[in-house]
């Protein structure tokens, strides 16, 4: 079964090469920060120079990307600033490398977030993508590695996993740079707002865990009225986090 | 009003948080992966059960079991060390022959026919491009060979297996296993390695990780031993065989490395950096079928060319800096000859010279030149007139030459098995240096990782001297 969409075909609408320049460290004026966040050893690195043809290193283990690397691409005029996470297996711990990553995805503001999954763990992958989508409202899946699923025998219903998951799916291969094309216009799309996202939120918490949140967004709602991840905070608040009692007390999140 | 609304958020989530109890972080780990759980089993479909995954549980079995692990590991060194070894001998012959044999009496030709006052012309000529040169010549082969295979093995998947494999022995020294990770990139660049450390998440297991981080042999630091095991440890042998001796000693070195790694770990985890060892899930990727030619490509354009780059930074201040000691005379000797001439009886409870230690004093900029100030200084002192003149850094054509210098200046097995070993113990270089301050934002630390490594190198040297003189 062919699961990706062929990313070569020029008659293809979403195969816009003209529309594209990869503008290495350039990042200066951009009109939408990206930020690209996953597990680790998911290709986030790869993804992430594939798109800006950057020559970031690479390399096959857990936590090669330690600090943050930042890179732009221009897209139908548009100038897009990437910035390559380092690989993190949740936001709710508490280790240092993660750190960045997590600061990033709550207090950064990206336009988008691109969660980059390797497609032949998705169980495990999921994990950190449902606490993403606790905390952003603009993100798209970027089911990479799919070469890897194929070979080890795994079909994935993209659609379904949309669906499922509330924000727009693109499967990718990007160490042969099979996707990208289709990844920066479903970027371009959710950052102009074409695409509208409804992310999943958590289901399965026990219902004394929802009231207490509930209570405490509602509480932080009336404090701060523009910040959009209220739940979020009042998460980590029970997680006693000291970090978000401090960001909480500045309000530097705003 | 507002600090009030907020002080009465935090009370009321210290309320909640003490209402809900321990099960709190459990049962929303426990919400969040029934929800992963759901979503999987609606779209993902598994056709058969063969597949990938199997044989890479094979391989797995091979290369971490018990039995094999250690001796593949060891094995994959060799003929990595081997390759870059053999390899590099040929490219390395070139660049000299026309970096430092065509090109440098050109520009002296060119200085010459200028009237350029002779100190302008020594001090740019024959130290600074000297110096540059040399470390291109010496380095860029090796590393052009080192790098490429070091990425091939990383994007296969190698590295995590050698963390599996060396979990246990961190964890017995009171470390953290994805020290392993650390050191493996330490040998490439200590400075890289312990950017690295970030990923160990327990403050006191990085320390641990960034303090003997220097133990891994890095890449300036290869040269110099292959060259002097090859000088004076395969002489010992027929030259058939010598090529194996001098690998086995070099490997040797290197396991000695990961040897006081484990100690210093272990010494420090008992006395200054006490804890409990944490526990940690490492994932053992996929086994990748790397992408060659580009592995091959990105490798040497990131790593050697910028590595490159930096020693050439570095060994240009220490190339002008070597002719100006030669050159600047107090009374009659040179500033060299007096240092040389008072780190002398030092030098020879260490089983070493005089030369040797203002070598790694001159050369903590940059590892890579400590061999050729070796030899500048050798000739400088015993007055042979094989080099180009006083202060003027040079590298010989051959191996032989080279030995014939150091065995001229007093060099014997022992002065050459401990400068080995001071080269593997000895102080980080100035970048290392700065990185470990950058990281761990102490001096105190800094200090530490930076002396600690010259005490032992002292300790070590002087104990292997003073035996091999009592037995000899």
């Amino acid at each position: 079964m062919e699961v990706k969409p062929k990313s070569a075909c020029e008659s293809c609408a979403q195969f816009n090469a003209d529309g594209l320049k990869k503008l290495g460290v350039n990042t200066n004026d951009f009109d939408f920060v990206v930020a690209l966040a996953g597990n680790p050893n998911t290709g986030k690195s790869t993804v992430f120079n594939a798109m800006t043809g950057l020559r970031q290193h690479t390399g096959n283990w857990p936590g090669k990307t330690v600090t943050r690397a930042e890179g732009a691409f221009e897209y139908n005029k548009e100038k897009f600033k990437l910035v390559d996470l380092p690989g993190t297996y949740s936001l709710l711990s508490t280790s240092e490398d993660e750190e960045v990553a997590r600061n990033f995805i709550l207090f950064g503001k990206p336009s988008v977030t691109v969660i980059v999954v390797d497609a032949s763990r998705l169980e495990r992958n999921l994990n950190l993508v449902l606490q993403i989508l606790e905390i952003t409202n603009n993100a798209v899946l970027c089911l990479n590695l799919m070469d890897e699923a194929e070979r080890n025998n795994l079909e994935i219903d993209t659609r379904t996993l949309a669906k499922d998951l509330g924000i727009p799916v693109v499967p990718t291969s990007a160490r042969y740079n099979k996707g990208i094309p289709e990844l920066i216009q479903t970027i371009s799309e959710l950052a102009n707002g074409k695409i509208v996202c409804k992310p999943h939120r958590l289901k399965n918490i026990p219902k004394n865990i929802e009231q207490a949140l509930e209570k405490l967004s509602t509480e932080i709602k009336q404090v701060y009225p523009d910040i959009p991840n209220s739940r979020w905070i009042a998460l980590r608040l029970l997680e006693g986090d000291r970090n978000i009692i401090e960001t909480l007390k500045t309000g530097e999140f705003v | 009003m507002k600090n009030n609304k907020i002080d009465h958020i935090i009370s009321l989530s210290n309320d909640l948080r003490w209402q809900m109890g321990d099960e709190f972080h459990d049962s929303l780990a426990e919400g969040i992966y029934a929800d992963a759980a759901e979503i999987v089993k609606a779209s993902v479909h598994k056709k058969d059960e063969k597949g990938a995954f199997r044989i890479d549980a094979r391989i797995d079995k091979i290369i971490t079991s018990k039995v094999w692990g250690f001796p593949l590991m060891f094995l994959i060194l060799a003929v990595v060390l081997w390759l870059t070894i053999v390899g590099a001998n040929y490219p390395s012959a070139m660049l000299s022959g026309l970096l430092l044999d065509t090109i440098h009496p050109a520009l002296k030709g060119m200085a010459s026919s200028l009237g350029m006052a002779w100190w302008l012309d020594g001090f740019l000529i024959d130290g600074v491009y000297l110096a540059v040169a040399w470390v291109i010549a010496v380095m860029l082969p090796p590393m052009a060979i080192f790098f490429p295979l070091f990425t091939l093995l990383e994007d296969f998947g190698y590295l995590p297996r050698v963390a599996f494999n060396l979990d246990h022995l961190f964890k017995l020294s009171g470390a953290h296993g994805k020290q392993a990770l650390t050191m493996s990139m330490g040998f490439g660049c200590n400075a890289a390695g312990i950017v690295a450390t970030r990923i160990i998440d327990s403050p006191r297991e990085r320390l641990i990780a960034i303090i003997t981080n220097n133990f891994s042999l890095c890449n300036g630091r290869w040269p110099t031993q292959i060259l002097i095991a090859t000088i004076f440890v395969g002489a010992l042998v027929p030259a058939s065989f010598s090529g194996m001796l001098s690998l086995a000693a070099v490997i040797g070195i290197a396991v000695l490395g990961m040897v006081f790694m484990f100690l210093v770990s272990w010494g420090l985890s008992k006395t200054v950096l006490k804890g409990e060892v944490s526990t940690f899930n490492l994932e053992l990727p996929p086994y990748r079928p790397p992408r060659f030619w580009k592995t091959i490509y990105t490798s040497i354009i990131d790593r050697t060319l910028i590595v490159l780059w930096r020693a050439i930074v570095f060994a240009a201040p220490a190339g002008a800096v070597i002719w100006l000691i030669s050159n600047i005379y107090l009374g009659d000797v040179s500033v060299a000859a007096w240092l040389i001439d008072s780190l002398d009886g030092f030098g020879f409870l260490l089983g070493l010279n005089g030369v040797i230690l203002v070598a790694y004093i001159v050369a903590i900029p940059a590892n890579e030149i400590v061999i050729p100030t070796i030899l500048m200084l050798t000739v400088l002192v015993t007055g042979l007139t094989a080099g180009s003149g006083a202060g003027v850094m040079f590298e010989l054509d051959s191996v032989t030459a080279t030995g014939d210098i150091l065995r001229a200046g007093g060099w014997t097995l022992l002065t050459a098995i401990n400068l080995m070993l001071f080269s593997l113990l000895h102080n980080p270089c100035s970048t290392t240096i700065y990185t470990i301050y950058k990281e761990t934002k102490s001096v105190k630390w800094t200090v530490v990782a930076s002396i600690l490594p010259v005490i032992m190198g002292f300790v070590v040297t002087f104990l292997v001297a003073q035996i091999w003189r009592l037995l000899a």
